[in-house]
C-alpha cells in the first residue's frame, strides 16, 4: 500500500494546479521545504512569494491579493498560521477574502520536534470563525482532489495536513465531495468518525474490535466544517453510539462538532477521543500515537470500553 | 465614468470643510465614534479622493480603480463623508452611521459597503492587505495604485513592521502609505504610551522613500502624492504631521476627543467654527 504525507500530496497537487489556473499564487513563511510549496516555487517563481518568518503579514497580503482577483494559498505550520487568529478573523473571515489557508504539521504526528510545532488547537480556533470551510484529507488522492476543490471554491478555506506519511484509504476513482463524510467500512454496533491521520488507524481498529465481537462502522470526516450533519445523525440512529477520534485536542475539534449536532438534534452516546486536553511532547510518530492511544490499538481499546459501557 | 478630479486647492479645501462638518454631524447623531483622528485625517482624505485617485462612483468595483484602505479603521467617518460627497451614496445615509442595519459600520466592512476595499478596525492589518493588492497589480502589469492610511498609534503594532519589511522586498512602488501623525491615541500621547519616533528613520532604514508634510496643507499633500507616484523601485511613506481634532478648537490636541461624540451643544459650536474656516 502506497504511503504519502498529505503535505507531500498537497505540494504536488499545487504544482499541477499552477498549470491549470493562472490565478493561483502561493505564499510561504520560510517553511516551503516543509509545507512542500517548494515544488510550486520551482515551477512558478513569478507566482510564489516568500514572506519570511512573518505569518500575520503573509495572511493579510494573501487577503489583499484575493481581493484583487488572485487565488492565494498562504502556507505554514498549522500552529503558526492559525496562531495569527486575529489576522485570519479580520482579513480573511470578516473580509470574506478568497484565501486558502494551509496548515501543515498537524497533531502529535509530527513527532520529534515536540509540542511547539504541533497544531493541536487549530481546528478549535478556526471552527469559531463564520464562513471558513475546514478540510482535513486523509490520504493522497483525497488531498489532491481537495486542493483542486479549494481552488475552485469561492471563499476562505482552512486545510489541515500531516507531516507523517499516511497509507491510501480511498480507491482509484474516488471523488471528493465537499461537506460529505465517507463511509469506509460498514458496521452496525458502533460508529467511529475519524479525520486525517487517525483514519487509517480507525480502519485497523475495526479489525481488532471485530475480534471482540463489536461491529464498527468507520467514517472519514474530511470536511470538519460544514459538518455532514445528516450522516452524523443517521449513524446516531443506526448504531448504538458514536466515537470520534482526531489528532487534535478533543476540545473544539471534530468531537466537539459532532457533540454539538447530537446534543441539539438527536442526543445519543458519544465518546470524544484524541488528545485529551494536554500539550504534546517529543517522540517518534508511532511511539507518540501509541502513547496517546490514538493508534489502532488505543482506538480499539477506548472504543471497546465505550461500547461495553453503553451497551450494558 | 471616472470621477472628475480637481487640482484647485480652494475646491479641495471646501470638500475638506464639508467632510469635517459631516463628521461632526454623523458622530453627534450616532452618539459615538472617533472625532479626533477623523478630523486629523480629513485633508489627506480630501486630496486623495478629489484630486489624485482614479475612481468611479457609479462603478465602485471598476477593475482599474485606485484602491484606498483606511487601516486605522476607527477614522472611517471621514472616508464615508468623502464618498458621499463624491456621489457613491446619498449624503443622507451618513446619519445612519453605527445604527443597526446600516452599511456604514462603526469600523469599515467591505461586505456591507461596496466602496470599502477592506474590513479594518483591528489595528495593524490594513497595510498588509494594501501590500497584497499592490503585489497583485504588479503581477497583472496593471497601473492602478494602492493608498493606505495608518495611524501613529497603530504603528506600535508588530504586523505594521512585517508589512513595511515585505513592501520593501517586493518593491511595491505602486503603494503609498500616509501616516496620520496626530500624536494621540486612546490612553494618551503616543510619545508617552509607546514612542514611535523617529519614524521617518525607521521607514528609511527599511528602504522606503519618505516624505514629510504638513498634513493640513493641501499643496504639500498633493506634491507628496505626486512624488510618491513618480518614485520607482520602492514604496513611499508620507508622514503627514497633523493635529488631532483639527478645525474644532476644543477638540484640537485634546486626547479626550479620541473616541467621544459631541453633545448637541458641542456639535453646534463645532459646526460654527468649521463654517467660519
Amino acid at each position: 500500500m502506497a504511503k504519502k504525507a498529505t503535505r507531500q500530496a498537497f505540494g504536488e497537487a499545487l504544482a499541477e494546479l499552477g498549470d491549470k489556473n493562472q490565478d493561483v499564487v502561493v505564499l510561504d513563511a520560510d517553511l516551503s521545504k516543509s509545507t512542500m510549496t517548494c515544488y510550486f516555487a520551482d515551477k512558478f517563481p513569478d507566482r510564489f512569494f516568500e514572506f519570511g518568518i512573518a505569518e500575520a503579514n503573509m495572511i493579510g497580503a494573501a487577503a489583499g491579493m484575493a481581493l484583487a482577483g488572485k487565488i492565494p494559498f498562504a502556507c505554514s505550520f498549522a500552529c503558526f498560521i492559525t496562531g495569527r487568529y486575529d489576522t485570519i478573523r479580520m482579513s480573511v473571515g470578516y473580509t470574506n477574502s478568497n484565501v486558502k489557508i494551509i496548515g501543515t504539521h498537524v497533531g502529535i504526528g509530527i513527532g520529534e520536534d515536540g509540542y511547539s510545532q504541533m497544531g493541536l488547537e487549530d481546528v478549535a480556533v478556526m471552527r469559531s470563525l463564520p464562513n471558513i470551510t475546514i478540510i482535513q484529507p486523509a490520504d493522497e488522492i483525497e488531498t489532491k482532489q481537495a486542493v483542486a476543490y479549494a481552488a475552485e471554491y469561492d471563499g476562505p478555506v482552512y486545510m489541515r495536513l500531516t507531516r507523517q506519511k499516511l497509507p491510501d484509504i480511498n480507491q482509484d476513482g474516488y471523488v471528493f465531495q465537499h461537506g460529505k463524510g465517507v463511509e469506509l467500512a460498514p458496521g452496525n454496533d458502533l460508529t467511529i468518525l475519524a479525520t486525517g491521520g487517525t483514519v487509517y488507524h480507525a480502519l485497523d481498529a475495526k479489525k481488532q474490535l471485530a475480534e471482540k465481537g463489536i461491529d464498527a462502522r468507520i467514517i472519514n470526516i474530511h470536511t470538519i466544517k460544514p459538518l455532514d450533519t445528516d450522516l452524523v445523525l443517521r449513524c446516531a440512529k443506526e448504531t448504538k453510539g458514536l466515537f470520534t477520534v482526531e489528532d487534535h485536542n478533543i476540545i473544539g475539534g471534530l468531537g466537539s462538532a459532532v457533540a454539538e449536532v447530537l446534543c441539539e438534534h438527536y442526543p445519543a452516546p458519544l465518546k470524544r477521543w484524541g488528545i485529551l486536553d494536554v500539550y504534546g511532547e517529543s517522540g517518534g510518530e508511532a511511539d507518540l500515537y501509541h502513547a496517546y492511544k490514538i493508534d489502532a490499538e488505543g482506538i480499539a481499546e477506548a472504543a471497546a470500553d465505550f461500547y461495553n459501557r453503553i451497551s450494558k | 465614468m471616472a470621477f472628475q478630479l480637481t487640482r484647485d486647492v480652494n475646491t479641495i479645501k471646501s470638500y475638506a470643510k464639508t467632510i469635517r462638518m459631516n463628521v461632526i454631524k454623523m458622530l453627534t447623531e450616532a452618539a459615538s465614534g472617533h472625532p479626533g483622528g477623523s478630523l486629523s485625517a480629513t485633508d489627506v482624505v480630501a486630496a486623495l479622493l478629489f484630486a489624485v485617485m482614479r475612481h468611479d462612483p457609479t462603478n465602485p468595483k471598476w477593475d482599474n480603480r485606485d484602491r484606498f484602505i483606511m487601516s486605522k479603521g476607527h477614522c472611517i467617518p471621514a472616508w464615508y463623508a468623502a464618498l458621499a460627497q463624491a456621489g457613491y451614496f446619498d449624503e443622507k445615509e451618513l446619519c445612519t452611521l453605527r445604527r443597526l442595519g446600516s452599511r456604514l459600520q462603526g469600523h469599515p466592512d467591505r461586505c456591507k459597503l461596496e466602496a470599502i476595499e477592506a474590513s479594518t478596525g483591528s489595528l495593524g492589518q490594513g497595510l498588509s492587505i494594501a501590500l497584497g493588492m499592490a503585489m497583485a497589480a504588479k503581477m497583472n502589469n496593471a497601473d492602478w495604485r494602492v493608498y493606505c492610511m495608518i495611524g501613529d498609534g497603530e504603528s506600535q503594532e508588530g504586523q505594521i513592521w512585517e508589512a513595511v519589511m515585505a513592501a520593501a522586498k517586493f518593491k511595491t512602488d505602486n503603494l503609498t502609505v500616509i501616516l496620520d501623525h496626530n500624536n494621540g491615541q486612546i490612553d494618551g500621547y503616543v510619545a508617552d504610551v509607546m514612542p514611535i519616533m523617529p519614524i521617518e528613520e525607521k521607514f528609511r532604514a527599511f528602504n522606503w522613500h519618505v516624505i514629510g508634510v504638513d498634513g493640513h496643507d493641501i499643496n504639500q499633500i498633493l506634491n507628496a502624492l505626486d512624488e510618491a507616484a513618480d518614485t520607482k523601485g520602492r514604496p513611499t511613506l508620507i508622514l503627514a504631521n497633523t493635529v488631532k481634532g483639527k478645525g474644532v478648537s476644543f477638540m484640537e490636541n485634546n486626547i479626550g476627543w479620541h473616541g467621544k461624540a459631541p453633545s448637541k451643544e458641542e456639535e453646534e459650536k463645532a459646526l460654527q467654527e468649521l463654517a467660519a474656516i
